[in-house]
């Protein structure tokens, strides 16, 4: 091992540190949750209307989706994988859950009116 | 090609092959298929250092042909071969730049990987904010990227001897 290698990892470490931080200081709280197929938009739902809704796509394929107390989540999927139900259940603007399989992405959307919005009006 | 050298890549295309049976086992709770702790990239890289660079890029293309229609579902080739051809070229790179051992080209070549893999998934499903995994992925590409640097200096030493 090279003292350039310990460089590196420490320069990744401090470039991953200093991401996470910025994500948790900037993420605010979405009010949207959209569906898209295949990247193309499917549907919109608000974040804090609780809902259970069925994605079902053209092949047979499904994707169940579960909005509950201001949380997404995918509660079951027909892909084999089954990773997108895995995954953590998402509230944050830009976050999001991907069923790679089927080509299904759920993400947050739309965060709060910020202070420099609600001056321009 | 000397016999020797087909006894080689017969070896290397069948140990990439039982890492990849191994890592199929062990599930990563990440969306985008194929990202996995690289211990197939082991093999790659020792070809890089032990044989030559382009027959690590050949034996490569091959472990992802192969494993992508023994373990996966075939239509994730494209993330798999996202993920080798950039980690190929950037490991190549770096060799050629002798700046890091074979630790830090290790961890940039692992790193390269999940880059190439969430480039695809971005394009795929049309949400850039997938790009928001990567730190996290970075960390697991530091981790792999050592003990692979570290485990396959230690085989290149002993594989050398049959190598020459
Ligand atoms: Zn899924």
């Amino acid at each position: 091992m090279k003292k350039n290698d310990l460089f590196l990892i420490g320069g990744i470490i401090v470039f991953v540190f200093v991401a996470f931080l910025l994500l948790l200081i900037f993420r605010t709280e979405g009010s949207k949750v959209l569906i898209t197929i295949d990247g193309k938009e499917h549907k919109t739902f608000n974040i804090n209307e609780d809902t259970t809704y069925n994605i079902l796509l053209d092949n047979g394929e499904w994707n169940i989706l579960e909005i509950k107390d201001g949380y997404v989540k995918m509660l079951d999927a027909s892909c084999p994988d089954k990773l997108c139900v895995k995954h953590n259940k998402i509230r944050y603007n830009t976050e999001s859950i991907t069923c790679l399989p089927n080509g299904v992405d759920i993400r947050v959307i739309g965060g709060e009116e910020s202070d420099l919005d609600a001056i321009a009006k | 090609m000397n016999s020797k050298k087909i006894a080689s890549y017969g070896l290397f295309i069948a140990l990439a092959f039982i890492f990849s049976y191994i890592e199929s086992l062990i599930p990563i709770p990440f969306p985008v298929p194929g990202i996995k702790l690289g211990l197939a990239n082991l093999v790659v890289i020792i070809a890089i250092y032990g044989i030559g660079l382009k027959e690590a890029f050949v034996l490569s293309m091959v472990r992802i042909l192969l494993v992508g229609f023994t373990f996966r579902d075939p239509s994730t080739l494209i993330f798999s071969f996202a993920g080798g051809l950039l980690s190929w070229l950037t490991m190549a790179i770096f060799k050629k730049l002798k700046l890091f051992s074979m630790v830090g080209v290790s961890i940039l070549g692992g790193i390269a990987h999940n880059i190439g893999q969430i480039i695809v998934a971005i394009m795929y499903v049309n949400n850039t904010s997938l790009i928001y995994y990567l730190p996290l992925l970075m960390i697991s590409g530091v981790v792999s990227g050592t003990l692979i640097g570290i485990l396959g200096a230690l085989i290149l030493k002993r594989l050398n001897k049959f190598l020459d």
